[in-house]
């Protein structure tokens, strides 16, 4: 992995309005068509306005890749995004299992799993994104730095400690 | 068949049969939400349309999405159903994702009939459709459904495919105590403060022992026509959607000083007043005191209209509401008198929790204030003073009508209803204080000034009567009447996203459908076969209320001349709204008792309702 040219995606979800135009634009850059469930970054409402962007962080140790059996997952190179093989994959959801953060979804009708190629280094999400004014997406250009493993968490964990500090410990309940 | 799923869902509650119904050629003559659900409503129900009780078996819920529905900007649902508030059709639209996950689940609506033994809800998840027990979440409000009913429901999808990754949310349309008791004004809520509110339709879904619907789609939404076309025009709209910079920093409540200010049309006291000079009310103290959330949208939405209140401390800590929105900050606030942000969050929250139509609500409980005030009601009538801006009072109200206790059991029956009854009761004339048309609360903006987008007819001849979202004007087959309106509901789009304008709107519509619609063929054809349908079946009426051509009126208060303000003693004429309501007839194509001509019905292939008109007829004496 070339570190030097390595980019990553900085999630803010308190910038995040729950648009979706950065599921309208990765579904549509990768599927053709709007597909909410196929989108390779998605945002999950739980409680309404707590709005949680979720996708791959790239984790230096890649456990999904090292999950599969079937070479169905790679390394990019320059970018460090992990890219799926469609044809090899199973969907038997090793990767789903081995993923720290619940990133990956196999959708109904797919054929295999999703997962951020990080658009070739200039994600389609994090443009529109910065074009709706919010910026809940920025891109980052650096060597990989530890704290992005901290990011790889369960979008329930997130929604929750989001919800926290929106409205309070007593609104959850 | 592009843009569509091609099936609805048939459900019946009464006997758990679940079916698949194929769309037909029929049914995309009525292009679909408002239209198609006008039509099913009339295939099934017309015959018989007089004697269906709103509120029994036999009426029919339909949630439907339109063709646009997930490819357009914003994402809108379409409820209807025959209407316990005015008897006939009313298209009710409201923000909520249940619209993309049912078409990502393969189902472009789905049609709800009869009735549940026990409180149940509906739970789609693509195939998998199931009508569940409900009876431990009966009672509850929006807040507590999310923090159960929802959170139990992912959980469940997500442990039922676990080897497939964590879905996101179901979307969830639900009611509050207000539909459970079949108040007439009872919403359909959707996370927390989105409300199909017009027509009524949480009682329908009440008297149906229906809690709640949970989608949750897992495929790609239907192929569209012409893919390129639609990506392009997609790219251009949400760009120009972005440049919205009022709504985007307000919403709609940054009408709620200046549409009374500047237009004098907001309403004031039960519409004793349409102008105020109170900068209390101002968006500005809404976001200091109570936003914590500034842009909030929905699904594909550039525009980022919505903003959460949330009452962090002080005496109504815990409530939240949308901004609110303009509407609620009438409704819930200068109409009631009651001009304090915090208030006013608090009021739209409870509407909310309760599941009751804000509109319609406020509209109940200004006219009762107004027969207080009149002293037509007195304290030992209502059990407490009924003071305007003591939101309190209000609140003690709204418990009431919810509990259906005292006088809450007269109002829970709607503004028309409450006043014919009222005046019954204490033998005066309490219809001249109700703002209604056509058994619908007139939407917070009013006709009298003509400084707002509202003209002197809009309620009036409209189909939907007082719903300020289908308002109508002259010419009738033009921008001006209420054949835009039907569109928007028809393609299941939010009005607040249609800046690209109606032409544009067509043109992307047939990107994605394939049709070859244009402006015209909607005005003269699709749009005007949807309208007369409406209007045929909100004629026929019943069983409890009728309405006649006399009826498409203004409300009593609409000719009193403005009071106060810039534009003080205005006030339209008699003279001039019956004149304009004769043209509106001629245009649309109605005869002179506003009744759909024979020979228009049958160009616009709709001769079968010619056995409803003949039934209107009969019963007019014509």
């Amino acid at each position: 992995m070339g570190d030097d040219e390595s980019v990553w995606i900085l999630v803010t979800p308190d910038k995040c309005s729950g648009c979706r135009l950065c599921e309208v634009a990765c579904s549509l850059e990768h599927e053709g068509i709007i597909w909410p469930e196929a989108s390779r970054i998605r945002i999950y409402e739980l409680l309404p306005g707590v709005n949680v962007p979720h996708t791959c962080v790239q984790c230096p140790d890649y456990p999904c890749v090292n999950a599969c059996n079937f070479d169905a997952l790679s390394v990019e190179e320059v970018t460090g995004a992990v890219l799926v093989d469609e044809e090899n994959c199973t969907e038997c959801g090793a990767c789903v299992l081995a993923c720290p953060g619940n990133v990956p979804r196999i959708p109904t009708g797919k054929g295999s799993v999703v997962i951020c190629d990080l658009c070739g280094g200039q994600p389609k999400c994090v443009e529109v994104c910065h074009e709706a004014g919010h910026d809940a997406l920025t891109l980052v250009r650096s060597n990989y730095r530890s704290i992005y493993r901290t990011f790889a968490k369960d979008p329930v964990e997130k929604s929750a400690e989001l919800a926290r500090k929106m409205y309070g410990e007593e609104f959850l309940g | 068949m592009k843009g569509y799923a091609g099936k609805l869902l048939d459900v019946n509650l009464s006997t758990g049969n679940v079916k698949i119904v194929e769309l037909d050629e029929d049914m995309l003559r009525f292009y679909g939400g408002r239209g198609l659900g006008t039509y099913i409503l009339w295939k099934e129900l017309g015959e018989r349309w007089e004697k269906v009780d709103p509120l029994g078996e036999e009426n029919l819920l339909l949630i439907l999405t339109g063709p646009l529905t997930g490819y357009y900007p914003g994402i809108k649902t379409a409820v209807l159903a025959k209407s316990p508030e005015s008897n006939g059709v009313v298209g009710s639209v409201l923000s909520s994702e249940v619209g993309i996950e049912l078409k990502a689940s393969g189902y472009d609506g789905i049609i709800i009939r009869g009735k549940a033994r026990e409180p149940v809800y509906l739970f789609i998840n693509d195939d998998d459709v199931e009508v569940r027990d409900a009876s431990k979440y009966w009672g509850m409000g929006g807040v507590e459904l999310h923090r159960t009913l929802l959170k139990e429901v992912h959980d469940e999808l997500r442990k039922k495919a676990k080897l497939r990754g964590v879905p996101k949310e179901p979307a969830m349309m639900y009611i509050g105590r207000g539909g459970e008791e079949k108040v007439r004004f009872a919403a359909i809520m959707s996370k927390l403060m989105h409300a199909a509110g017009y027509g009524g339709f949480g009682a329908v879904m009440g008297s149906k022992n229906l809690k709640a619907v949970i989608v949750k789609g897992n495929k790609a939404l239907p192929e569209v026509h012409d893919p390129e076309r639609f990506k392009s025009l997609l790219r251009e709209f949400q760009r120009e959607l972005l440049t919205l910079t009022t709504f985007r920093q307000w919403g709609t409540g940054a009408g709620g000083y200046s549409v009374g200010k500047d237009r004098s049309s907001q309403p004031v006291r039960n519409w004793q007043e349409e102008y105020h000079d109170d900068e209390r009310i101002s968006v500005v103290n809404f976001e200091l005191k109570a936003w914590v959330k500034k842009y909030w949208a929905d699904y594909g939405c550039p525009v980022n209209c919505m903003k959460i209140s949330y009452l962090r401390y002080g005496p109504y800590k815990g409530s939240i509401t949308d901004a609110p929105d303009y509407e609620l900050m009438a409704y819930m606030g200068t109409n009631l008198g009651v001009f304090e942000p915090e208030k006013v969050v608090y009021l739209s929250y409870l509407v909310d929790e309760l599941g009751l139509d804000g509109i319609n609500a406020g509209n109940v409980l200004g006219f009762a204030a107004e027969l207080y005030q009149r002293g037509i009601l007195a304290e030992e009538d209502i059990g407490f003073k009924l003071e305007w801006g003591d939101e309190k009072a209000f609140a003690r109200l709204l418990e009431l009508i919810v509990s259906r206790e005292g006088i809450g059991e007269v109002l829970a029956e709607g503004t028309y209803r409450a006043a014919k009854r009222i005046s019954e009761m204490k033998g005066v004339d309490a219809m001249r204080y109700a703002v209604h048309v056509k058994g619908i609360g007139v939407g917070a903006h009013g006709i009298r000034s003509d400084l707002d987008y509202t003209r002197d007819i809009s309620y009036a001849v409209s189909v939907q009567g007082g719903d300020h979202t289908a308002t109508a004007g002259l010419p009738a087959r033009s921008y001006e009447g209420e054949l835009v309106n039907a569109f928007y509901d028809s393609a299941v789009i939010c009005m607040f996203t249609t800046r690209p304008g109606f032409e544009r709107i067509i043109e992307f519509g047939n990107a994605v459908t394939g049709f070859e619609l244009t402006p015209e063929k909607w005005f003269n054809e699709t749009g005007l076969r949807i309208i007369h349908l409406q209007r045929i079946l909100l004629l026929l009426g019943g069983p409890d209320v009728h309405w006649k051509p006399k009826d498409d009126d203004n409300p009593e208060r609409f000719y009193e001349p403005l009071p106060t303000g810039p534009v003080k003693g205005k006030a339209p004429t008699r003279e001039e709204i019956s004149e304009k309501v004769r043209q509106y007839y001629e245009q649309v194509g109605y005869d002179e008792h506003g009744i759909p001509r024979e020979e228009v019905l049958e160009e616009l292939g709709l001769s079968e309702a010619k056995r409803e008109v003949k039934r209107i007829r009969e019963r007019l004496g014509l």
